[in-house]
């Protein structure tokens, strides 16, 4: 060692782990990683931080629940209870809820946590979609944030499966129900998994394995994942002065991403704390034990699994029908086809707008939701259907609150589930490419400053202004995907696919708003110079 | 002809029996008085006969009131349902229209007109001498797919809906179960005894004076409006300290 060695403590503890472990590459790797700053990129931390939140108030719940179904007579504090027949998982949750100490507040926290997480993921979801961040390199980690989307919704249900309360046991029947639908294999599946008839003695510990262990591991390897993939990509940024394909303009993680997101996590966790500590989620004490016979009015899911439960209350009865004795349910098992039609579409979009437009290359900068037209009315489309099922499953509180027939909703959901995702996609598109000339007309013109001047011959003008660079750099500098007409493959055949993909190609995108060139721009100022002589340089029409 | 007439008066004696027989274990003796049926009678005639008929005998637009007793009256007149304010799925609760010896006097003359259910006596509506365990596994089974398990309310088909229970009063709930008003079925002595019935307003006052251990309750509607406060409130507040937390960076 030809260096000088360290003499201060710290100096000695550095020295000691960089000689082991040489942490200075993580620091100097990571800790100098630039991440732009903006109010829609924290949305991914907000599900990230929640989920730390869950796991840590969830690591308490573990301590003290029975995940059995022995039945015994409730004993505790809860009199509308007292001496009913319930089992040792719901015993055990009215005991956090009622006697451990700050049970209830945490139990309250891991809901609302779960609640909030699956909600952050969703926005950061559609940020990232109608932004274009999923395009290359990034389409496989957009993979990994539905495969996210899923295993949330997935450890959100076996959790609210748990307390074997009522309202969980009415939501088990109805996946009962699902798997049972399923043609040859149903049955079987639906025996193996509740060990007999439903509801068996066996779920709650089968679901609570799935709770505590399957479904968080596969998330935390997920979220690993989905971070990795973020440092190793670089993060994408907002058109602007400065920003290119090639940099990323922002903040380093060390210090100051790191201590704004230290301080954003104690935010999340104190409204987390807040929002528990003074409302109530899911009373467990007033749903009463599972039992398979009653089911009260306004059992719904939790949120996110509220589309699901909307498709199956609007689906029509007849869709059951028996081919050879044998039942089709496709009344029940449609929700299944729904849900795979959904995440299969949002597996495969990254690739197909690749396909569709033709384009390999890498994106960067993300796109501002007008100057995709197609991408944000297919988004929309997709926020519409998927809303319209949600909503439909509590159209009985709906149909309460505002004295509405419950069939009438019934039908207007039904209507809504083919006609909404039409009418969003063309109002949307419409919308953007009326945002788009608006920008166009601003950029060639200049901003309208509402101060009217009157010339020597009597006529008035409103005075334009034209805009400062950066302004004009965020509305001009834009690629606005265009029609690709069928072409050739290297055998100079044209085949059918291609002749399909052109189809859509005209279809998604005839109708666009060319960026405006630096030649029209070029135009523009000179047309004003030359028609409004010398003093008047700024003035439009 | 004969046939007819002796078929005819064989079914009025066996229904008029059956009807006998299933009523006579609530129907009470009479006590009110003959003036306060004379009065009934009069309220009757300006407030609901133009519907139930000069003599409660029915029409096309509402139902006959013999033998209805005088709970279904009470209870009706009681909550302010009837008279009815307007035409729909369901009468809603308003204001009552009538006082409390103006609603006695209806509830007696309708009484007068035929046996039925009488108002319940006092022992069976002591909340405190009902058990609230017994009475919430009864509403579980026969309330809460209508009221919801708190007795919150719910929506029934075409507009018609179970109404939150929270602020009604013990007669009017042991009414309710007695008559079977609007849409809700008929819960008789031989189905929900006395007893039972005390049970579930046992039930029914416990959780709605209950205070709520976990805080606010947000209508005590279940998952629907918790979703909706993660989304409006949870939510817009994460997006306010985004928003908060980079224009300071600026």
């Amino acid at each position: 060692m030809s260096t000088t060695q360290p003499t201060t403590a710290i100096g000695k503890a550095a020295h000691f782990t960089e000689t082991r472990v040489g942490a200075s590459v993580l620091v100097r790797e990571f800790g100098r990683k630039i991440f732009p700053s903006h109010w829609s990129f924290m949305l991914g931390e907000v599900a990230l931080y929640s989920f730390v939140i869950v796991i840590l108030s969830g690591t308490f719940l573990t301590f003290f629940f029975h995940p059995a179904m022995g039945e015994l007579h409730y004993e505790g504090p809860w009199a509308p209870l007292r001496g009913v027949e319930i089992s040792e998982a719901y015993n055990s949750t009215l005991a956090i809820s009622f006697e451990i100490r700050g049970g209830l507040f945490i139990r309250q926290m891991h809901h609302w946590g779960a609640l909030l997480f699956v909600a952050a993921l969703s926005i950061h979801m559609l940020r990232v979609f109608f932004t274009g961040a999923f395009r290359r390199p990034r389409e496989l980690n957009w993979v990994v944030g539905v495969l996210l989307v899923i295993m949330g919704m997935a450890a959100g249900f076996t959790g609210y499966s748990l307390p074997d309360d009522l309202l969980s046991g009415n939501g088990l029947r109805i996946i009962d129900g699902i798997i049972k639908s399923l043609p040859l294999v149903g049955t079987y599946i639906s025996y193996f998994l509740f060990g007999g008839e439903f509801p068996g003695i066996d779920i709650v510990s089968r679901l609570y394995t799935l709770h505590i262990m399957i479904v968080p591991a596969l998330l935390i390897a997920l979220i690993g994942i989905h971070l990795v993939f973020v440092v190793v990509h670089k993060h994408t940024q907002y058109p602007g002065a400065g920003n290119t394909e090639k940099n990323v303009v922002g903040e380093p993680v060390l210090p100051t991403f790191a201590a704004k997101g230290g301080g954003f996590f104690f935010l999340i966790f104190g409204l987390i704390s807040l929002i528990s500590a003074l409302f109530t989620i899911n009373p467990i004490w007033n749903y009463g034990p599972y039992d398979p016979s009653p089911v009260s009015a306004g059992t719904q899911p939790d949120w996110y699994i509220g589309w699901a439960d909307g498709f199956l209350r609007i689906v029509p009865g007849w869709l059951e029908f028996y081919i050879a004795g044998w039942p089709i349910s496709l009344n029940i098992n449609s929700a299944v086809l729904v849900m795979g039609g959904v995440f299969g579409a949002m597996f495969i979009y990254p690739f197909f707008e690749s396909w569709l437009l033709k384009d390999k290359r890498e994106h960067h900068i993300l796109d501002r939701p007008r100057n995709n037209p197609t991408r944000t009315a297919i988004g929309v489309a997709g926020i519409i259907f998927y809303c319209n099922m949600w909503a439909a499953a509590s159209g009985d509180i709906i149909a309460v609150f505002f004295q509405m027939s419950l069939n009438d909703m019934i039908y207007i959901f039904r209507i809504l589930f083919f006609v909404g995702p039409v009418i969003g996609y063309i109002i949307t598109k419409r919308m953007c490419i009326a945002l788009q000339r608006k920008d166009r007309e601003i950029a060639l013109h200049g901003r309208e400053t509402a101060n009217i001047i009157r010339l020597p011959h009597g006529e008035f003008l409103e005075r334009h202004e034209a805009l400062p660079p950066h302004k004009l750099w965020k509305l001009t500098a834009f690629e606005s995907p265009s029609y690709i007409p069928a072409e050739p493959n290297a055998e100079g055949k044209i085949t059918g696919l291609e002749k399909f993909r052109a189809r859509l190609s005209r279809f998604f995108f005839e109708d666009r708003v060319a960026p405006v060139t630096k030649q029209e721009l070029e135009a523009s100022h000179h047309d004003h110079d030359s028609v409004e002589g010398d003093d008047h340089k700024q003035i439009g029409h | 002809m004969a046939l007819v007439v002796l078929l005819l008066v064989g079914l009025l004696l066996t229904g008029g029996a059956y009807a006998l027989f299933t009523q006579t274990s609530s129907a009470k003796a009479d006590t009110a008085s003959s003036s306060d049926i004379e009065e009934g009678k009069k309220l009757f005639a300006a407030n609901c006969a133009t519907c139930h008929g000069l003599n409660a005998e029915g029409s096309k637009a509402g139902p006959g009131l013999i033998g209805v007793g005088a709970a279904a009256v009470d209870f009706q007149v009681g909550t302010g349902r009837m008279p009815l304010q307007a035409n729909g799925p369901q009468a809603r609760v308003k204001e009552p229209q009538f006082d409390d010896e103006q609603t006695a006097q209806l509830a007696a003359y309708v009484a007068s007109l035929g046996p039925g259910p009488s108002i319940p006596e006092e022992e069976y509506l002591d909340a405190s001498k009902g058990d609230p365990a017994a009475g919430g596994g009864l509403f579980r089974t026969n309330c809460a797919m209508c009221h919801n398990v708190v007795g919150a309310g719910g929506a029934l088909t075409r507009g018609k809906y179970a109404p939150n229970l929270s602020e009604v009063s013990e007669k009017h709930l042991y009414e309710a179960m007695q008559t079977g008003p609007q849409n809700m079925p008929i819960f008789n002595d031989a189905n929900l005894t006395p007893d039972d019935k005390r049970d579930v307003i046992a039930y029914v006052r416990e959780v709605s004076e209950n205070p709520s251990p976990g805080g606010f309750k947000l209508g005590s509607l279940g998952p629907v409006a918790e979703g909706l406060f993660i989304w409006f409130f949870g939510l817009a507040a994460v997006i306010g300290m985004t928003v908060w937390l980079s224009s300071r960076s600026k």
